[in-house]
């Protein structure tokens, strides 16, 4: 087939293209995605009964605040690896600014504590079941992220899948925050971390086969 | 100085020229659309024999393909957003795809990072394409080769497709763009 006979093909009765539709739907994807790990919170773990309690203490709410500002972060960057041509310019660094911040809270809470105490800060008690549950979590919002990102044409796309997996990892710690008794900001900083990055891999390995186009 | 300024002055012409095809081609006017993939092509071409001066057989190929893909990919491209980043990253997305594609790592070593060359010159004049994309259309499956060939090669409109193939409209249209995505995929795989 020449090149102009293509060119035809492709422009005969070509539809339009309505992008408010196409956003509405990929909002749906999210949203069936971020109610499944809700559902999948509630239902499997649990709300932690003293909710009210936590509520009151400051690194609750830092809790939150951390997965949520990655979860804004990856978010922006996944939007721009998602189209051809946008400048991904240095968001992906500002990812590092809510790490960097925990662990500087982190260093300050090792730094206060009584030797002997240290380890608990670290490990708290619930260090081998943290990281999977929350990657167990984001499972729902994982498939919804790359499903999305995969109607889009990302020209890098193992960048796309791991920023999409941490979207998920993020949604993921965000619920699992409302289970977790864990406040302290050396264990959030390691096993929360590592809770998302297992997402963030995942689709980074995932995303360099399956968002090709 | 002077030369830089007048290229400047071009690649504006053609970015808000091509930019303005492209938007009332997405709003479905087919005429449009045609004109802009027809200039877009040469341009793409001009480009990619620069880029791929080893290579001169893999051009018209990659022309087609890249054509494809823009087209296949257009729902992503934002109004707000300079077409020729889009353009220029989809070309560079689709011949990095297929220098790996042909494994010859020593390709990669050439600088690929020109975005405002993709829109300095213009080609018209194409070369064969080696590839026939008329012989992988064969390969789809009667309900997306059928409304493909209805609409867009015999030129019927969406409701005589659906009753030629006895599919609703909106399955017939469906079927024409999953249809051209599996064209892309089988052009990727048979290289």
């Amino acid at each position: 087939m020449k090149t102009d006979q293509l060119i035809t093909l492709l422009a005969n009765g070509v539809s339009a293209v309505d992008g408010q539709q196409a956003r509405r739907h990929s909002a749906m994807i999210l949203g069936c995605g971020t109610l499944g790990t809700v559902l999948l919170m509630v239902m499997w773990l649990g709300v932690r009964r003293d909710l009210a309690d936590a509520a009151l203490l400051p690194m609750f709410w830092a809790k939150l605040a951390f997965a949520a500002t990655l979860l804004v972060g990856a978010y922006t960057v996944a939007l721009r690896l998602s189209r051809p041509g946008m400048r991904v310019g240095h968001a992906p660094l500002a990812l590092a600014v809510p790490v960097l911040v925990l662990w500087l809270l982190a260093a300050v809470a090792l730094g206060m504590a009584a030797p002997e105490s240290r380890g608990y800060l670290i490990l708290g008690v619930s260090w081998q079941v943290c990281p999977i549950n929350i990657a167990l979590l984001s499972a729902p919002s994982f498939v919804a992220a790359l499903w999305v990102m995969r109607s889009l044409a990302p020209v890098r796309p193992a960048l796309a899948g791991a920023a999409s997996g941490l979207f998920a990892g993020a949604l993921g710690a965000l619920a699992y925050s409302f289970y977790c008794p864990e406040l302290a900001a050396p264990f959030i900083g390691i096993w929360y971390l590592l809770g998302m990055l297992i997402p963030a891999l995942a689709g980074g390995m995932i995303g360099s086969w399956l968002l090709r186009w | 100085m002077s030369v830089n300024a007048n290229v400047d002055v071009n690649v504006n012409g053609t970015e808000i020229r091509l930019r303005a095809l492209l938007l009332r081609g997405l709003a479905g006017e087919s005429a449009a659309y045609q004109q802009f993939l027809q200039d877009l092509s040469g341009r793409l071409r001009a480009f990619l024999r620069g880029r791929l001066a080893g290579l001169p057989d893999e051009v018209e190929d990659l022309v087609q393909e890249t054509l494809l893909a823009v087209h296949n990919q257009r729902h992503t491209y934002d109004a707000a957003q300079p077409l020729t980043a889009w353009v220029y990253a989809i070309a560079r997305y689709k011949m990095i795809d297929m220098l790996r594609r042909r494994a010859k790592r020593d390709a990669l070593h050439d600088p690929l990072d020109d975005e405002l060359a993709v829109f300095t010159a213009s080609d018209q004049d194409a070369g064969d394409a080696r590839r026939d994309i008329a012989g992988l259309l064969d390969q789809l499956s009667d309900g997306q080769r059928l409304p493909i060939i209805y609409t867009k090669l015999e030129g019927r409109s969406v409701a005589e497709a659906a009753q030629l193939t006895g599919m609703s409209e909106s399955a017939v249209k469906v079927a024409v763009h999953r249809g051209l995505k599996k064209l892309a995929l089988l052009i990727r795989n048979a290289s």
